[in-house]
């Protein structure tokens, strides 16, 4: 081994940090944290096989397993259930994409990577934010795999095209307040086990909700619940913008579907974004 | 330049009522290795992490390679490596795909983030494992990946805290060989340490930390000559040998000589070593008692540990054992 030969360096080790260019080297390092996620299914394609599998498997069973036994109360002449249900698998896909981002902050958190990282001249802010941009891109993937499996099992979306970019808009803003949570999560629990213990939380959450069938058509105060539940928000506005509206059974709720599915996220990031900041910052006490 | 590499005076940490810091000094010199020895729960790790900008301090100053950790974390971050007590590299990714991402991150730029990865593998002696997934890694190429990564802009002051638990006792050969390579190169390391051996052999200067105090601060030297001196011990077949063998040894030795009747073992302390162990193996074969073991023992650091804490390193029975079945 070489010590001193590399101590001093043949590589020029002078570095810039902070300083004049923070937002600069803010976003350098986010995208560096990215980076390194991307490579992860670079170096594994497998796992967005396995990602996925959950959200495709379900499509295929809830469609032609239930499908024919389905019918939703309120839906549009020629509407078939795969019409009702696609827009819901979106929207599970991304409060499903909840566990993974929390699984990915708990890994960090226990494995060191987040000590490594806090140790290191890098701004700060792109712990969290690289790994916001990371899940924002990896949900457009799902989402693009889940749509074309779909257009291939014969779904027909009928909305305005400009709408139908709308309701992709408000699923995403799902998954970007989502990520928040999951942040927070991650950073709340002792071990990658315990993650593993928020499918408990996040199954019943999708269930009781317009993912699969209408609230109308659970006990009134179950339906109540399900009808306010955010996601159910994003699915009916979704369901709208692709085309295939529900009737509404006239409740507040239903008829503000759109502007619940941009109003929702956007308090949910209030709660969560900073209660993830102040759980990062509270790594240091 | 300045003498030291670290130091810190009164520092303080609290969690609630418990004070994980209570005073605690430390000064640790320049191209040194230092050792910080103490009981799980001594608040060994709660001094590397104020430290290293991880944790925030409740009172006392600390300079790091010169900088004020208090007033500029960041600077000191340019200034130090932290290898913590989990090999922080990503899994999933190569050892060459984990250098040159912390290079990256290290502001190096992609092309000298390549150019240094290279060369740590290299030193690091890692180069035929690059390509590999760092999952594949034995515990011991972990670590040094570990080292690796936190030398990417070869600091000043490399924090490492225990660097080798859990690893078999290859594995932290293999560790060992790679820190006193980086304190050639100019490198001031302040370790952590379970293993009271570990601290023997790499570390120039001890300190021993307590209930968020230091306690002690020497080379081992002097921290084991404190305790004493050489020790004849002696271990009899029968435990009704025992009385004899004291006899013996009572002659020799200095001051009283301690029983451990559990154990069949006579020991004491010795001034003329040789001396002393001829004449009492001698004398002992003369009287036909028979002796299972006799040597002589020079303290330890877990001697010194027990003196002055009153209780042993929690880790030395594991220690012991793990040696053994190696």
């Amino acid at each position: 081994m070489s010590a001193e030969l590399t101590a001093a360096g043949p590589v020029d080790l002078s570095v810039e940090s902070g300083g004049q260019r923070r937002l600069y080297w803010a976003v350098s390092d986010s995208w560096n944290v990215v980076r390194r996620t991307l490579t992860h299914y670079r170096r594994q394609p497998v796992l967005i096989v396995w990602q996925l599998g959950f959200p495709i498997v379900s499509v295929l069973l809830y469609a032609y397993v239930f499908g024919g036994a389905m019918e939703v109360p309120g839906s549009e002449p020629g509407a078939t259930y795969r019409d009702f249900l696609m827009p819901g698998m979106f929207v599970m896909t991304m409060a499903f994409g909840l566990m993974n981002t929390a699984t990915s902050v708990v890994h960090d958190a226990t494995k060191g990577v987040i000590d490594r990282f806090r140790s290191m001249p890098m701004a700060p802010s792109a712990v969290v934010g690289g790994r916001a941009v990371t899940d924002l891109l990896v949900a457009c993937a799902e989402l693009t795999i889940l749509a074309l499996t779909a257009l291939a099992m014969g779904w027909r979306p009928d909305g305005e095209p400009l709408a139908m970019v709308g309701a992709f808009g408000l699923i995403l803003l799902l998954r970007f307040c989502l990520i928040w949570a999951g942040v927070w999560l991650g950073l709340l629990v002792p071990s990658p086990e315990a993650a593993g213990g928020l499918y408990a939380l996040i199954f019943p959450v999708t269930m009781i909700s317009s993912i699969f069938v209408a609230p109308s058509t659970m006990p009134g105060w179950l339906g109540t619940v399900a009808a306010w539940n955010p996601i159910s928000s994003t699915g009916a506005a979704a369901r709208e913008l692709f085309g295939y509206p529900v009737a509404s059974d006239g409740s507040w709720i239903q008829e503000h579907a759109v502007l619940m599915a941009a109003l929702w996220p956007l308090v949910l990031t209030a709660v969560f974004l900073p209660l993830a900041v102040r759980r990062f910052q509270r790594l240091s006490r | 330049m300045e003498t030291h590499a670290v130091r810190a005076e009164g520092l303080q940490k609290r969690y609630g009522e418990k004070r994980a810091l209570d005073g605690f000094d430390l000064t640790v010199r320049r191209g040194t290795v230092h050792g910080l020895l103490g009981p799980n729960g001594a608040g060994k790790t709660t001094a590397v992490r104020a430290l290293a900008t991880l944790l925030g301090l409740d009172g006392g100053r600390a300079e790091v390679a010169g900088v004020d950790v208090r007033k500029d974390p960041r600077g000191v971050r340019a200034r130090i490596g932290l290898a913590g007590q989990y090999a922080a590299v990503d899994e999933m990714l190569s050892g060459r795909q984990n250098l040159e991402m912390f290079g990256r991150l290290f502001h190096l730029g992609g092309r000298r983030a390549k150019l240094r990865a290279a060369e740590l593998l290299e030193r690091f002696d890692l180069v035929d494992a690059a390509a590999k997934s760092v999952g594949d890694y034995s515990g011991g190429m972990r670590r040094r990946l570990d080292l690796a990564a936190s030398m990417i802009l070869a600091p000043e002051v490399l924090f490492l805290d225990e660097p080798t638990t859990g690893l078999d006792p290859r594995g932290r050969g293999e560790v060992w060989a790679a820190v006193r390579a980086l304190v050639e190169g100019g490198t001031t390391v302040l370790l952590t340490t379970q293993y009271l051996e570990e601290a023997d052999r790499l570390a120039s200067r001890i300190t021993v930390i307590d209930q968020g105090r230091a306690i002690a601060d020497d080379t081992p030297a002097a921290l084991k000559s404190a305790v004493g001196g050489d020790r004849i011990e002696v271990v009899v077949a029968e435990e009704s040998e025992l009385v004899s063998a004291l006899a013996v040894v009572a002659r020799v030795c200095e001051g009283e000589p301690s029983v451990d009747r559990a154990e069949r073992r006579v020991h004491a302390a010795v001034s003329d070593r040789v001396a002393a162990l001829t004449d009492v193996a001698r004398t002992l074969q003369d009287q036909g008692v028979q002796v299972e073991d006799i040597g002589l023992r020079r303290p330890s650091l877990d001697d010194v540990f027990l003196r002055l804490t009153g209780h042993r390193t929690d880790s030395a029975e594991p220690a012991e054992a793990e040696a053994v079945a190696a």
